[in-house]
């Protein structure tokens, strides 16, 4: 496998955000109340990942080490403001859903953690890839668990019925079913995906 | 050091005002359809809506036909919810019927609380649809006493939307008795402006003996 393969499937299994890593779990229990919702917080922490991985491995070199964390911090902190601006105007309905999810984009240590371990050490093209690749983990982790939930809460999967909602057993859409499905998941992912 | 990191900075505010100049316009608009195509979906059929009024937290916008008679009003008001904010737009025709509602912003449990949205408007449950029915701004769910059906497991949220909905018909005719003079001109018959003189001292009652 190529350096740039590996780069980009290390964030979907190996290094997997949600499953492996275990980052930015409070928007991943909040937001996966739905299957567009997960899929929809995973892209856009996915476009801020690709754009701070790309600007700070551009600038790695001019900032100078002591002050890198602010610097990391404003240059997500831009790209996740750019993001909340552009869903506001565009994608209205999904801003106000995901709303106070999206500024917290900002701390979700995925974005910081890998600007610091991956981004600021490596060439633009490799931490392009990383971001990409990080982002589509975060993002199917995100979709796998808002699936499961809608489905199992109110019988529906991406706002489509498959069976009567009365049916739907409600614990998985409110929050004791976040840590359910994800703690399952995360042991499936463990034992099957991981070794 | 300190210069590396003002140019970041100064670099990332120039790129946010670009992105807020050009999206500013967009939010904007997308804000007022949604408005717009709130209060055109709560209100009957109507020519023109008259300029916008407002009542404490609340905003009336009155509508009226193309003999420029009065039809009905659309209300927008906010409430405390069990999960934040409840804002609403509730729509009454001219003898006070809910016409129809819609939520415009709410944060309340999903699958529970978030029903609101269209629970109220069942018209094949009598029992917890609000739709046509004339507002008393007296309504209250069964739990308390009153004849509208909670959503299951979600009593709270549905006390909150109710008190909003009564308080839109409150604010509404409060305003009526101050802008009495624009109800004349319609020629309504002298006893609809008595009766919802009566109706609203009920609520001021309601509201004082609720301690709010």
């Amino acid at each position: 496998m190529t350096t740039n393969t590996k780069t980009l499937l290390n964030g979907i299994f190996k290094e997997n955000p949600t499953f492996a890593l275990v980052l930015g779990m409070c928007p991943t229990l909040a937001t996966t109340t739905s299957a567009v919702n997960g899929m929809s917080m995973g892209l856009a922490t996915m476009f801020v990942l690709v754009c701070s991985n790309v600007v700070i491995s551009l600038l790695k070199n001019l900032i100078p080490d002591k002050v890198r964390i602010p610097a990391f911090i404003v240059v997500i902190a831009t790209f996740v403001t750019i993001v909340e601006m552009l869903m506001k105007a565009y994608t209205p309905a999904i801003y106000d859903v995901l709303g106070l999810f999206i500024p917290l984009i900002v701390v979700n240590c995925i974005v910081l953690g890998r600007a610091e371990a991956f981004a600021a050490k490596n060439s633009v093209g490799l931490s392009a890839l990383d971001g990409i690749g990080m982002g589509l983990g975060f993002t199917l982790s995100l979709t796998v668990i808002g699936i499961i939930r809608e489905l199992l809460g109110t019988g529906t999967c991406f706002g489509m019925n498959i069976y009567p909602d009365n049916f739907g057993m409600l614990l998985f859409v409110l929050a004791p079913g976040a840590f359910i499905v994800l703690g399952l998941l995360m042991g499936l992912f463990q034992k099957y995906v991981k070794k | 050091m300190m210069l590396s990191l003002t140019c970041i900075t100064i670099v990332a505010g120039a790129a946010l005002a670009g992105v807020n100049m050009l999206t500013e316009a967009t939010i904007n608009a997308q804000k007022e359809a949604q408005k717009q195509a709130a209060i055109s979906a709560v209100l009957p059929d109507h020519e023109r809506i008259a300029e916008a009024e407002q009542a404490g937290d609340m905003t009336i916008y009155r509508a009226f036909d193309a003999t420029d008679r009065y039809v009905g009003a659309a209300v927008q008001t906010v409430t405390d919810g069990f999960g934040g904010k409840i804002k609403l737009m509730v729509g009454f025709d001219a003898d006070n019927r809910i016409v129809n509602y819609a939520v415009l912003e709410q944060q309340e449990t999903p699958g529970l609380g978030t029903h609101i949205v269209e629970w109220f408007k069942n018209t094949d449950k009598p029992g917890q649809n609000i739709l046509g029915r004339t507002a008393d701004g007296n309504m209250t769910v069964s739990k308390d006493g009153g004849d509208v059906d909670a959503i299951t497991a979600a009593t709270i949220s549905s006390r909150a939307f109710l008190s909003a909905v009564n308080a839109a018909y409150a604010a509404l005719n409060s305003s009526d008795a101050s802008t009495g003079a624009t109800r004349q001109l319609q020629a309504e018959p002298e006893q609809t402006e008595t009766v919802s003189t009566d109706a609203e001292q009920q609520v001021t009652n309601d509201f004082v003996s609720q301690g709010k």
